[in-house]
């Protein structure tokens, strides 16, 4: 994919990476921020005009003291989308960035064409609290975000051995910058009052979980489905919390069927 | 120098097997192992203790502020000065502190610490740590990566508010009042001395020296790893161009003195024990939340105390290493003054934070070692810094006329009597 750096009305310093062509559709990635390798993206890409913004605090994005509350993330969603000069986009917005995709959608409901919410975080059912990522330690993310454990490990860590005192600085402060910007919107508990507004949401809407996502249970798509007036659930087997990287062409052949 | 009694109220029955059987002594750890019977007579043990410091002529006695924490019973620091506050007259009533960021609104901080030093009679030290994250972020909410500047904010209310003779409007991004207007006010004119406990990032540095305030490094790792971290504060003293008292900067030391060097370890070895693989059994997820330290500290590789890593260390230390290098002083009165002369002078430091009571303790070991370091170890080094001898910008400026408790308790115990 290529990339290129934009600035936001607000001023925030944004990676955009972008391919393929068709109809625009905005992916915005999770608290973990986007891996050097996004599969989905490429494959995506082959059916649309895909964009993947950073959000600040990601990657090489910049521009953190600007977004402190819910609001400030979401019109810094389509700050992005207006710099880009994109009309109607399709959102797909992954755990995080679901909520925000959900959030812009709530708040300006014409402007989107279709939205995916994967894995979507936003929503708080006490019955099914979700794990603390915020007080995981480095070696105890994979088993919360994957179905498979080891495979995900590798994906994490981009390869760096976490036993590495070096490799797990590395991984430290990079999760210290991601999650410190994920954490204005989901620390301590990841309900900013979404449900407030979900009634907004008028685009048809698709709810994509992993069958053994054990950080967002499936239970939650449930919960999305009920308070949206135009949603349908698929669920993916052997995928947890990170689905579109643990199964791309599945997820893929799903977003695509649904946007089409 | 400036010798402060401190305790931190550790829980004294933490289960032998509380590090292999529980995930964290802080945050989650669960509270059937609190027992509000056995509470209430620990409560008064410490607080005894508290008052027989200050009848052995510490300068200062101590308390903070910690939350969900079995080596810390202390969620308001508040309760318990308040209760020191009419037992004793002399010391200096030291809260290092309260977390400003987790009072709502943070006025709240500004009134009491007013009440407590009117109470006093003046001999209040106001202490403003951020708190650590496993207090401020894990029990009490806050968000990681707005905390300081929660702090900041909160800082700058609680600071006008002890300033200004008038009514004012506030209109904070997290506070908005629009009649600030303190009653009581503190004593101490404009306000108590402060103190800023941190762990070693440039801007809490430069926070202290912009505003005068008293740096002070608590750490139970000991002053041989302090001596790094005091090192660079006292750069940055220089490097600012402020005077270079000791008053400037605080240390914690956990100390056991004995009669000799070997009935030391014979006596307290099995508390220290305690306290380091009980008490500071914290899980390592807890300790430094993503956003509460800027990038730029964590950069700088400051030592996190609480680190896995560091913990790790904890369980395979024996005494003898524990005393070599550091982590505590301990031993004769003799021994402890020689290693204390080496911690105030290697560390430049003119206050002493004695964390002398340890883990569980019992009662007459605190009192036997508190007693030793007062009347054997103190006295020899009250003078260390005697070209800084008059330097009182960092203590208390107590009413010469206060009321004293003996008399005041007898007083309060009268029946009516008709005036004359």
């Amino acid at each position: 994919m290529n990339s290129r750096m934009i600035e936001t009305g607000r001023g925030a310093r944004v990676r955009v990476l972008e391919a393929g062509s068709g109809e625009p559709l905005v992916f915005m990635h999770g608290a973990g921020g986007l891996f050097p390798e996004n599969p989905f993206l490429d494959q995506l890409a082959r059916h649309y005009q895909v964009f993947a913004p950073e959000f600040p605090g990601f990657g090489e994005s910049s521009g953190e003291t600007l977004l402190e509350d819910m609001l400030d993330f979401t019109l810094h969603g389509w700050d992005v989308v207006h710099e880009l000069g994109l009309t109607r986009p399709h959102l797909v917005g992954h755990s995080m960035g679901g909520m925000i995709a959900a959030e812009m959608a709530a708040l300006v409901p014409n402007d989107v064409a279709r939205l995916v919410l994967v894995a979507s975080a936003g929503l708080w059912l006490p019955e099914h609290p979700i794990p603390d990522i915020f007080s995981f330690l480095p070696h105890e993310f994979a088993q919360y975000l994957f179905h498979d454990r080891s495979q995900g490990e590798a994906m994490l860590t981009g390869g760096l051995d976490l036993k590495n005192p070096e490799a797990l600085k590395e991984f430290y402060i990079g999760n210290a910058r991601r999650l410190s910007m994920a954490g204005k919107i989901l620390f301590p508990v990841p309900n900013r009052r979404l449900s407030k507004r979900l009634y907004r949401l008028s685009a048809p809407t698709l709810l994509v979980w992993g069958k053994s996502d054990a950080l967002i249970p499936p239970v939650y798509a449930e919960h999305f489905k009920a308070q949206i007036a135009n949603a349908e659930i698929v669920e993916i087997e052997k995928a947890g919390h990170m689905l579109p990287y643990e199964q791309p062409e599945e997820f893929v052949r799903s977003v695509t069927t649904f946007l089409q | 120098m400036k010798f402060t009694w401190f305790n931190l109220m550790p829980w004294p029955s933490l289960p032998d097997n509380f590090r292999e059987e529980h995930h964290s002594v802080w945050v989650d750890i669960p509270n059937r192992l609190y027992d509000p019977n056995k509470g209430h007579f620990v409560y008064h043990e410490y607080m005894d203790q508290l008052e027989y410091a200050d009848s052995l002529g510490y300068d200062g006695i101590g308390v903070n502020e910690h939350h969900q924490n079995g080596y810390g019973l202390m969620p308001s620091p508040n309760i318990i000065a308040a209760g020191l506050a009419r037992r004793t007259s002399q010391a200096a009533l030291a809260v290092i502190g309260n977390s400003l960021a987790l009072y709502n609104p943070p006025l709240r901080v500004a009134e009491e610490f007013a009440m407590l030093d009117v109470i006093s009679g003046g001999r209040l030290l106001a202490g403003f740590p951020v708190g650590t994250s496993m207090d401020t972020n894990y029990c009490y909410g806050q968000i990681p990566g707005l905390t300081r500047d929660k702090y900041a904010e909160a800082h700058e209310l609680v600071m006008r508010a002890w300033h200004e003779d008038e009514p004012f409007a506030f209109d904070g991004k997290y506070n908005q009042l629009r009649y600030v207007n303190l009653w009581p006010k503190p004593i101490q004119k404009p306000h108590p001395p402060i103190y800023i406990p941190g762990g070693g990032s440039v801007e809490t540095w430069d926070f202290c020296l912009d505003n005068d305030y008293n740096y002070s490094y608590l750490s139970f790792t000991g002053y041989l790893r302090g001596k790094k971290l005091l090192d660079g504060y006292w750069d940055r003293v220089a490097a600012r161009g402020k005077d270079e008292s000791p008053y400037r900067a605080a240390f914690a030391q956990t100390i056991c003195v004995a009669d000799t060097d070997q009935q030391a370890e014979e006596m307290y070895a099995e508390h220290v024990n305690y306290f380091y693989n009980r008490c500071l059994h914290v899980h390592g997820g807890f300790a430094d939340a993503p956003g509460y330290r800027t990038i730029k500290t964590i950069k700088a590789d400051v030592l996190n105390a609480l680190s896995e890593e560091m913990q790790s260390l904890f369980p395979n230390l024996t005494w003898k290493e524990l005393v070599d290098e550091g982590y505590i002083i301990a031993g004769s009165p003799a021994t402890v003054r020689e290693r204390m002369e080496d911690l105030i002078k290697s560390l430049r430091v003119g206050h002493i934070f004695c964390l002398i009571h340890i883990g569980n303790m019992p009662d007459w070991k605190t009192r036997y070692s508190t007693k030793l370091f007062a009347e054997q170890v103190m006295p020899h080094l009250r003078d260390m810094w005697p070209e800084w001898k008059d330097d009182n910008r960092w203590w208390c400026q107590p009413l010469d006329e206060r009321l004293q408790p003996e008399t005041g308790i007898e007083q309060a115990r009268q029946d009516a009597r008709m005036p004359l």
